[in-house]
């Protein structure tokens, strides 16, 4: 062998390795300067906008309408004209636009997905990969029952309601959307929806898919705008309020309707335990604890915010979890490799940095991982308290945010009291290798939704609801159906 | 039965400390999930160069074949030390892996180039000799100058619940080694959950072993990257408990760039960086390197060049 095939001085390793930026491009979204409100199957010009902005930087994206009361009565009279027409349809015919709906979602998918998490602040990843997959999938089910209600429930004849007032939240603004429509349409009912404020775009942008698939008009109405425009949708002459958001809100809503013979779903707030068990797959119930509470920055109703750890094994738990911290990527939103990424709203960011002042003030212990938060825009680092007692406002509390608290059990007896011991019981989680206790839990946890060994996993043909003052009434299946029908 | 296992000056007894008190289980759906989320990492520019030529640094450059020979071992050799003839900044490969036969003319071929020879060793790829024909094979390889030995576990004894048996079979396999690095396959293809494959790589780093592997690459299913991120979560949990740094190994199956990338990012964000260094984590692998080599003129040239560009060897 020559000289020159030896290679005597094997240069080191070099350290250190970042990776590079690796942004989605927003190039494929197209975004008006001014939007109006959708009704009618026409942009109507509004007297008030709004100035709609990305938490990640602050700039603004478009300038949205406000609608006044007389907007929204004006929706709802051209959804009432609809539903003459929409109710008569034969359920293959109303299924049919439902089904493109659904293609037309999947197709444009990138689209959405940059848009979503652009004016969201959601990390791409997962609006590309559980938002709108998730979305499209809901028309894809509920466009199946369509012609299938009397099969569904048998004996019962169902029938549409008329017209549903459809009030959604800002943390997954198209999902919700989805969530809200499909079943609506596919009972025969037609909509107006009103998008929450800070996130109006993917809707707007969806009244373009309505288009597409020339959904015929009046069906599907738009109205953005504040609480005002909400408020105002709740008192107009609807025959259904379903309403997504904070508890607060929700029993305004409630006190509203009393009486008016109006129906109503509600979907408010949560506090769910996640409880972990000594004989867990522990890296595995580490992972669900991250995904829990730091998916979509914590802005999850069901998320995972208090974590009840056996006490044999804290310590462990405890270790890896923060060790686990320390790898999350914060930052842009529209990075592909970014794992939380910016708080939705300025009210927001202010709301969780107060509870998490309580938290220390109260004498939790806080922990989070070293990490560097752009400069502008909204954003808060993956926290976890522990040495939390059940009494601490963190415990009690919907934070909203990606806080974490840490309280201990020793027996599932007492893992069950701590977990139930709350206003609220939307979700739960329950991580042990022993399929008995799994179902010995999910009988005695007073939730809408037990998760097994994962955590904030959905599937339209899956119910999800809360007891308590989570709400009532169930989206999600054919229990999904059942809050947009009459039955005779 | 684990109790009984002698304490090694490198090892350490099981079951392990009070903190972890049992071996722990793997949850399938939720190892896979978290796999399949990492895999999604996008590495560009930069980043990607430098994944690359990592993967290189830590490649095993592998050929065991029953049609070896010294000629295609010396082939081997020169584009482990020198992977791109026409770039000399592009790095050796860590090792060339071989069978005890071909152990000489690779130590020959690579003598001063600082690529180490590993040999397979303990009647590969089965392992079902009697102990002492195990022991034998090791200790001749390591007489012919192998710096590394990567020996098959019984998978037999495994199965059946013999433990100890395979614990002591790599503790004696260790000491025959004497200086030379102790690779331990567990091959996981054979083991069928990922309960087993934690439980292997548990015994096998208590035993002594310097690295764990997931294969020999004779059986289809070889290193997939769930079980690697099994492995990786067992070594760190050693590490957590020890201080001890053990190795970890794919081998099979790692073809392209993309793929090896994405092993390395699992390591990376299981492990941290101190286990990015061939001192710590290799890569079995053969066609592997040509495809690495392509990527690097690429990001160098901006093309893509036809395959006739690059050796086979």
């Amino acid at each position: 062998m020559t000289e020159l095939d030896k290679r005597q001085d094997r240069s080191p390793v070099p350290q250190g390795w970042t990776y590079a930026p690796a942004p989605e491009s927003t190039d494929v979204v197209r975004l008006q300067d001014r939007y109006g409100l959708y009704i009618g199957g026409e942009w109507l010009a509004a007297k008030e906008h709004f100035t709609t902005i990305s938490p990640r930087d602050e700039a603004p994206l478009a300038e949205v309408a406000q609608a006044s009361e007389a907007d929204v009565h004006k929706a709802v009279a051209v959804a009432r004209d609809a539903f003459q027409s929409w109710s008569k349809l034969p359920g293959s015919e109303r299924a049919k636009y439902m089904f493109r709906i659904a293609r037309i979602l999947a197709e444009r998918s990138r689209e959405f997905a940059v848009l979503e998490s652009l004016n969201g602040g959601k990390p791409i990843k997962e609006s590309r990969d559980v938002d709108l997959p998730l979305a499209a999938a809901h028309f894809f089910y509920y466009a199946g029952w369509a012609d299938k209600l009397e099969y569904a429930f048998p004996n019962r004849t169902p029938k549409a309601l008329g017209v549903a007032g459809q009030i959604i939240p800002w943390n997954f603004p198209l999902l919700m959307l989805s969530w809200k429509i499909a079943p609506a349409l596919a009972a025969g009912n037609t909509v107006v929806l009103k998008p929450a404020e800070t996130t109006p775009l993917t809707a707007l942008l969806f009244c373009d898919v309505l288009r597409q698939a020339e959904l015929p008009p009046g069906v599907v109405n738009i109205v953005t705008g504040d609480g005002s425009t909400g408020a105002a949708l709740v008192d107009a002459d609807v025959d259904k309020i379903a309403f997504t958001g904070s508890t607060e809100v929700g029993k305004a809503i409630q006190r509203r309707l009393a009486g008016t013979g109006k129906k109503l779903t509600l979907e408010l707030g949560g506090k769910a335990a996640n409880i972990v068990f000594d004989d867990c797959a522990i890296d595995q119930a580490v992972e669900g604890i991250v995904n829990g509470i730091y998916f979509n920055q914590g802005h999850v109703c069901c998320a995972g915010s208090r974590l009840l750890v056996q006490e044999s094994i804290y310590e462990p738990v405890v270790e890896k979890l923060k060790q686990r911290m320390a790898t999350l990527r914060v930052g842009d939103p529209l990075d592909k490799n970014t794992d939380v990424g910016a708080i939705n709203s300025r009210e927001q960011l202010e709301r969780i940095e107060e509870l998490v002042a309580a938290g220390k003030e109260e004498g939790a212990e806080i922990y989070q991982p070293p990490c560097k938060l752009p400069e502008k825009g909204y954003w808060f680092a993956p926290t976890v308290f522990t040495n939390v007692a059940q009494s601490y406002r963190i415990a009690q509390e919907e934070i909203f945010g990606p806080v974490l608290s840490v309280l201990t059990f020793r027996t599932p007896d007492e893992a069950v009291e701590k977990a139930n011991n709350t206003p609220y019981g939307l979700s739960a989680g329950v991580w042990t290798e022993k399929g008995s206790r799994i179902l010995w839990m999910a009988q005695h946890l007073r939730a809408g939704v037990v998760w097994a060994n994962t955590f904030n996993r959905f599937d339209p043909t899956s119910p999800f609801g809360g007891y308590k003052e989570s709400g009532f009434g169930r989206e999600g299946g054919l229990h999904g159906m059942e809050p947009y029908l009459d039955f005779e | 039965m684990m109790a009984q296992a002698p304490v090694l000056p490198r090892g350490f007894e099981l079951p392990l400390k009070q903190r972890l008190p049992r071996i722990g289980s793997i949850d399938q759906v939720a190892v896979e999930q978290r796999a399949a989320e990492l895999a999604k990492r996008s590495i560009k520019k930069d980043a990607k160069v430098w994944a690359l030529e990592l993967a290189l640094r830590c490649c095993d450059l592998t050929t065991l074949e029953g049609q070896d020979t010294p000629g295609k071992v010396a082939a081997l050799c020169s584009k482990a030390i020198r992977p791109d003839p026409s770039d000399p900044n592009v790095p050796s490969v860590a090792a060339v892996c071989v069978y005890p036969n071909l152990i000489t003319p690779a130590k020959e071929r690579l003598a001063g180039s600082g690529v180490k020879v590993a040999s397979v060793a303990t009647y590969f790829p089965s392992g079902q000799a009697p102990l002492d024909v195990k022991l034998r094979d090791v200790e001749d390889a390591v007489a012919m100058g192998a710096d590394e030995i990567d020996m098959v576990i019984d998978r037999g004894a495994f199965l059946s619940g013999r433990y100890a048996k395979v614990f002591d079979e790599i503790v004696k396999v260790k000491e025959a080694c004497g200086a030379a690095h102790l690779k331990v396959i567990l091959e996981v293809a054979e083991l069928g959950t990922y309960d087993n494959v934690r439980r292997a790589s548990l015994l096998a780093m208590a035993a002594g072993g310097d690295f764990i592997k997931t294969s020999t690459g004779k059986l289809p299913g070889a290193a997939t990257l769930p079980v690697q991120l099994v492995m990786l979560e067992a070594i760190r949990d050693v590490h957590a408990e020890t201080g001890r740094k053990v190795g970890m190994k794919p081998a099979g199956g790692i073809r392209t760039s993309k793929n090896a990338i994405q092993y390395l990012v699992q390591v990376h964000e299981t492990l941290g960086p101190d286990w990015l260094t061939p001192d710590l984590y290799r890569i079995g692998a053969s066609s592997l390197v040509n495809d690495i080599l392509m990527q690097l003129r690429k990001e160098k040239t901006g093309a893509y060049q036809s395959k006739d560009y690059f050796t086979n060897d």
